[in-house]
C-alpha cells in the first residue's frame, strides 16, 4: 500500500488541533476562572503558572490554521469565510489575553483592566472556539469552490450548546492544572471548583453526544450502524472510565489524577468527533481526498513535520521541565 | 453610507492595517533579539554588570513587544483564509508549507526558548541560558526568512504549475523558496530590523545621556547603536539599490510607478525625479525637480539602456504611482539620514566628544522611531507597487477575495481598528514607559536594599534582581 498523503495529513492536523485544545485548554481555562479567584495576588500566581508556557501553547494553533492553509487549502479557503465572524470573535479575544500577560505588569492605574481583558479575552476565545465546533460539526455550505452559505449560519442551538460545553471544558482543565500547579489555600479552591465543573462538563458532553447523531443522517449510520458502531461501544465506556478517574482524583485529594483523567475526557470526546467527521473534513460535501492540495506540497511538508515535531516536543517538554513544581507568590515571572 | 464600499476594499484596508500593525512588531523584535543575544555574550564573557543591567532592562521591553507580535500574527494566519479566500484555495499549495515551515522552524522555537530566556537564567544556569537567548534570535531570523519567501514568491513567481482546478502547484521547491527576488527581499529586511532596533537603542541611549551624561549604561548603548548607524545604513543603502535593479528586471511597472516615470525613455537617459506630483489620472507628474541622466545611471549602469514608463504597460495593469512615489521617497530619505547620523557620531567620536555632544543626542532621539516609518513605507511601496496583482502577473486582487458580504468585514474592521488602537497604543505608552526608565535603575532598587549614589559608580550586580517595573 502507499503512503496516502493526505490521510496521514487529516491525522497529523487532527493531532495539532488536539495537542492546541489541552495546552492552550488550561491556558484559557485559568483565564475563565480568573473572577472566581480570592484576590489579586491569587490571580497572579494563576497567571505565573502558565506565563512561561502559554506562547508555545497558542503556538499549536497556528499550526492547526497554517498547516489547514498548507495541506487542505480548499477546506481553509471554505471554513473561515463561513465561520468568519466566530473567527475575528476568537483572534480579538486572544489578542487581549495575550498581551494582559505583560499588560498587567505595567501599569497599576490599568491592572484590573487588563485583568478584566485577560478573563474577558479568554472567555470570548473559549466560546467562538466551542461554537465553531459546533457550526463544523453541523455543516458549512459549499458551492463551488467556496462558502455558500450566509453571515449566520454558524448561529444555532447546537452551536451555542458546543460553545458552552467547551468553556466548561477548559475551565475544568484550567482547575485541574491549578491543583497541579499551587498549593495551600489556592490549591484547595481548585479542588472546590473542579467538582461542579466535572460534573457539568459530564452532563454537557452527554447532552452533546446524544445530539449529534441526529444532526445528519451519516452520523446516525456511523454511530448505530455495522461496523463503526463498535466506536459507540468503546468511546463511552471509556469515556465513563475517565470520568471515574475525574471523580475519584478528586475525592482522594489526588494533585495529578484530575489533570490526566480530564485530559483523557478531552481526548476521547475528541475521538469521537473523529468517528463522526471521517472521511469528511468539512461536513457535509468536501472529504479529506477532495479537500488536499496536490501531494508535491503534502510530501514536502510531511518531511519538514517528520523531523521536526519530535524536536518540537522534546525541547517544549523540556521547557516545561525547567517550570516544573509548585509555584510560589513572589516567584515572578515578569 | 457604507454601500457604496465594496467588500473587496474593505478587507484589502483590513488586511493591509493588520499586517503593517503585524511588521511593526517584528521588525523590533528581530532585531531586539540578536542584540540581546549579544548582551548576554558580552555579560558572560567580561563579567561587567552593566551588560547584564542592559539585558534586564531590554528583556522587559522585549517581553512586552513580542507579546505584542505574536497576538498581531496570529490575526494574520487566519485573514488569509477569511478575506483572500480564493487567493488562499489558488496559492495555498505553494504558500501554505512555507508558513508550515515557519511555523515548525520558528514559532516552536521561539516560543520554547522565551519562557527560559525571560525568566531562567537561575534555573537552567549562565550556559543554558545563553543557548536559549540565542536560540530565540536565531527563530526569529527564521521567521522573516519563510514569510518574506512566501512574500516574495508573490512578488517574483517561479517554481510552480498550474493543475485543472486552477490550483499553483509546486514543482520546484528550491526555486520556490530561492525565488528571483527574495535574497534581496531577505537581506533588505533583515538589515531593516537591525537598524530599527539600532535606532530605538540609540535614541534611548541619546535620550538618557541628555539628562545624565554620566549615566554607564546609557553611554554603552548609544555607542553600540551609533557604530551600527555608521556601518549597516550605508550596507542598507547598497541593498536597496540592488534591490531596486532587480525589481526593475522582474516588476518593471512598479519600478516606473515609484519613479513617477509616466513616458517610457527607449534610448535611455531617464532622467531622476527627485521630487513632483504624479497624477494617475492625467497620466503625468506635475512639478518636477529632476536631475538629468541619473535615473538610467541608478537603474541600469548605462545611459543608453532603455526604461520602461508606465505607458508601456496596458492600462489595467497599471499600479498607482501618487502613493509609493512618496513612500519610497520617504525611506530613503531615511536612509540617507541614518548614514547621516552615523557618520556625524563617529566624527564626535573621533574627537572624544561622543558622550557630550547634545545636538548629536537630540539628532539621535528624533531618529529613534525612524526605522518603523521606514520598514512601514517600504512595505507600502512592495505591496501596493504590485498591484493590480496579489501575485504578480498570475492572480489579480480583485479575483483574490472571499465571498464576504460588505457589512461583515465592515464590523470586523471597526473592531479590529478600535481594538488595535487601544490594545497596541496602550502596549506602545507601557514601552515608552519603560524605556523613559533610567538604565542603571533597571534592577529594583527596593528588592536589594542598595540606593545609587548619584554618579557613575554602577549598582553591584545582582543576578538575583527582578523587575518591578509597574507604576503610574
Ligand atoms: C530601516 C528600514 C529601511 C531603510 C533605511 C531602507 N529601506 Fe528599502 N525597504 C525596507 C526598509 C528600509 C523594507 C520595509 O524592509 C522593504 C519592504 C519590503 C522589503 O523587502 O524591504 C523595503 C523595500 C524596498 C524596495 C522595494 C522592492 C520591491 O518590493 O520590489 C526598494 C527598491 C528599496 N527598499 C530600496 C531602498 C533604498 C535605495 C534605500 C536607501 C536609501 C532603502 N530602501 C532604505
Ligand atoms: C509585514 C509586512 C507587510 C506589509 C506592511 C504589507 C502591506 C500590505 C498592504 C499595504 C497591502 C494592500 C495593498 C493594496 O491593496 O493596495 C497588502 C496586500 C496584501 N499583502 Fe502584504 N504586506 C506585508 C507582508 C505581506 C506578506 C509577508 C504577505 C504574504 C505572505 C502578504 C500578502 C498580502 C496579500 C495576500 C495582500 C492582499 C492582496 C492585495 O491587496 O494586494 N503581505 N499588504
Ligand atoms: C502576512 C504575513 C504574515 C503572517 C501571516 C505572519 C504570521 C505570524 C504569526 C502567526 C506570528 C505569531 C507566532 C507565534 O505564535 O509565536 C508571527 C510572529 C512573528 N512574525 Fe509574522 N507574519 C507575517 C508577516 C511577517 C513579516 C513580513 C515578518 C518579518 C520579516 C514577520 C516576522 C515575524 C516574527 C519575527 C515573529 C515573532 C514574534 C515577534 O517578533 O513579534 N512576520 N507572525
Amino acid at each position: 500500500m502507499e503512503f496516502d498523503l493526505p490521510f496521514i495529513w487529516a491525522g497529523l492536523i487532527a493531532v495539532a488541533v488536539l495537542a492546541y485544545t489541552l495546552l492552550d485548554g488550561f491556558d484559557l481555562g485559568i483565564g475563565i476562572l480568573f473572577p472566581f479567584l480570592k484576590d489579586r495576588e491569587e490571580r497572579h500566581l494563576a497567571m505565573n503558572t502558565i506565563a512561561p508556557v502559554w506562547d508555545g501553547n497558542e503556538t499549536w494553533l497556528v499550526l492547526g490554521g497554517g498547516g489547514l492553509f498548507a495541506v487542505f487549502p480548499l477546506a481553509y479557503a471554505i471554513v473561515m469565510p463561513g465561520l468568519y465572524p466566530l473567527i475575528i470573535a476568537m483572534l480579538l479575544g486572544l489578542i487581549f489575553r495575550g498581551v494582559a500577560f505583560e499588560f498587567v505588569h505595567r501599569t497599576k492605574r490599568m491592572q484590573a483592566f487588563w485583568e478584566f481583558g485577560f478573563w474577558g479575552g479568554s472567555l470570548i476565545a473559549a466560546i467562538a472556539q466551542g461554537m465553531a465546533l459546533g457550526a463544523l460539526v453541523q455543516g458549512i455550505t459549499v458551492e463551488g469552490r467556496a462558502y455558500g452559505g450566509g453571515n449566520w449560519d454558524w448561529l444555532s442551538p447546537f452551536s451555542v450548546l458546543t460553545g458552552v460545553a467547551l468553556v466548561v471544558g477548559y475551565a475544568t482543565l484550567g482547575a485541574t492544572w491549578l491543583i497541579l500547579k499551587t498549593e495551600g489555600e489556592t490549591l484547595a479552591r481548585a479542588q472546590r471548583f473542579a467538582l461542579p465543573l466535572g460534573i457539568a462538563l459530564t452532563a454537557l458532553i452527554g447532552v452533546v453526544s446524544l445530539a449529534t447523531p441526529f444532526l445528519r443522517p451519516e452520523y446516525l449510520a456511523r454511530w448505530f450502524g455495522w461496523p463503526s458502531g463498535i466506536w459507540s461501544a468503546i468511546v463511552p465506556v471509556l469515556l465513563a472510565l475517565a470520568i471515574w478517574q475525574l471523580w475519584t482524583g478528586l475525592r482522594d485529594h489526588d494533585q495529578l489524577r484530575p489533570f490526566l483523567a480530564t485530559v483523557a475526557i478531552f481526548v476521547l470526546s475528541f475521538a469521537g468527533l473523529g468517528v463522526s467527521f471521517y472521511p469528511y473534513l468539512v461536513p457535509p460535501s468536501l472529504t479529506i481526498a477532495e479537500a488536499a492540495g496536490p501531494d508535491s506540497s503534502l510530501g514536502f511538508l510531511l518531511v519538514g513535520a517528520v523531523v521536526l515535531i519530535p524536536i518540537i516536543l522534546a525541547y517544549t517538554g523540556y521547557s516545561y521541565w525547567v517550570f516544573r513544581g509548585k509555584v510560589r507568590p513572589g516567584d515572578g515571572y515578569h | 453610507m457604507l454601500s457604496d464600499i465594496s467588500a473587496i476594499d474593505l478587507a484589502r484596508f483590513q488586511f493591509a492595517f493588520t499586517v503593517s500593525a503585524h511588521i511593526i512588531f517584528p521588525a523590533f523584535t528581530i532585531g531586539l533579539a540578536s542584540y540581546l543575544a549579544v548582551l548576554n555574550g558580552l555579560w558572560l564573557w567580561r563579567r561587567e554588570p552593566a551588560y547584564l543591567r542592559l539585558f534586564d532592562y531590554w528583556k522587559t521591553i522585549f517581553a512586552v513587544v513580542f507579546g505584542m507580535g505574536v497576538v498581531s500574527g496570529i490575526v494574520l494566519s487566519y485573514q488569509f483564509g477569511t478575506n483572500w479566500a480564493v487567493f488562499s484555495d489558488k496559492s495555498g499549495p505553494v504558500l501554505g508549507p512555507l508558513l508550515g515551515y515557519e511555523v515548525l522552524t520558528a514559532f516552536f522555537l521561539e516560543a520554547g526558548f522565551l519562557g527560559i530566556m525571560l525568566f531562567g537564567r537561575e534555573k537552567v544556569g549562565d550556559r543554558l541560558h545563553m543557548m536559549a537567548t540565542a536560540i530565540v534570535a536565531l527563530g526569529t531570523l527564521m521567521s522573516a526568512f519563510w514569510i518574506l519567501s512566501a512574500n516574495s514568491w508573490m512578488q517574483t513567481p517561479a517554481g510552480y504549475g498550474v493543475n485543472d482546478v486552477g490550483q499553483f502547484v509546486p514543482e520546484d521547491w528550491w526555486a520556490i523558496i530561492f525565488n528571483p527576488s527574495f535574497p534581496y527581499r531577505m537581506v533588505h529586511m533583515v538589515l531593516a530590523a537591525y537598524l530599527t532596533t539600532a535606532f530605538v537603542v540609540g535614541g534611548v541611549g541619546a535620550w538618557h545621556l541628555l539628562r545624565n551624561r554620566e549615566n554607564q549604561s546609557a553611554a554603552i548603548m548609544f555607542s553600540m547603536a551609533m557604530w551600527m548607524a555608521l556601518i549597516v545604513a550605508p550596507i542598507q543603502i547598497f541593498a536597496g539599490d540592488e534591490h531596486g535593479i532587480n525589481t526593475l528586471e522582474f516588476q518593471p511597472a512598479k519600478i516606473a510607478a515609484m519613479e513617477g516615470h509616466f513616458e517610457s525613455f527607449p534610448e535611455g537617459g531617464a532622467p531622476l525625479i527627485l521630487l513632483g506630483l504624479p497624477d494617475d489620472a492625467a497620466g503625468e507628474t506635475h512639478y518636477k525637480l529632476e536631475i538629468p541622466y541619473l535615473g538610467s545611471l541608478i537603474l541600469t549602469r548605462s545611459l543608453s539602456a532603455p526604461i520602461l514608463g508606465l505607458d508601456a504597460f496596458p492600462e489595467d495593469e497599471r499600479p498607482k504611482s501618487a502613493l509609493i512615489f512618496w513612500t519610497f521617497r520617504l525611506m530613503v530619505a531615511i536612509g540617507f539620514a541614518m548614514m547621516g547620523l552615523g557618520l556625524w557620531s563617529v566624527w564626535a567620536r573621533w574627537k572624544g566628544r561622543l558622550y557630550t555632544a547634545p545636538w548629536l543626542h537630540r539628532a539621535a532621539v528624533v531618529m529613534g522611531p525612524s526605522g518603523f516609518l521606514a520598514v512601514l513605507c517600504g512595505w507600502i511601496t512592495t505591496e501596493v507597487g504590485r498591484q493590480p496583482y496579489t501575485i504578480q502577473g498570475l492572480l489579480r486582487t480583485s479575483d483574490s477575495v472571499a465571498p464576504l458580504q460588505a457589512d461583515a468585514v465592515s464590523v470586523s474592521l471597526l473592531a479590529f481598528i478600535v481594538v488595535y488602537f487601544f490594545v497596541f497604543g496602550s502596549g506602545t505608552f507601557y514601552v515608552m514607559r519603560l524605556m523613559g526608565r533610567e538604565p542603571d535603575h533597571g534592577v529594583d532598587i527596593d528588592h536589594i536594599g542598595v540606593v545609587r549614589a548619584a554618579g557613575i559608580t554602577p549598582v553591584a550586580a545582582n543576578p538575583h534582581a527582578h523587575h518591578e517595573t509597574s507604576g503610574d
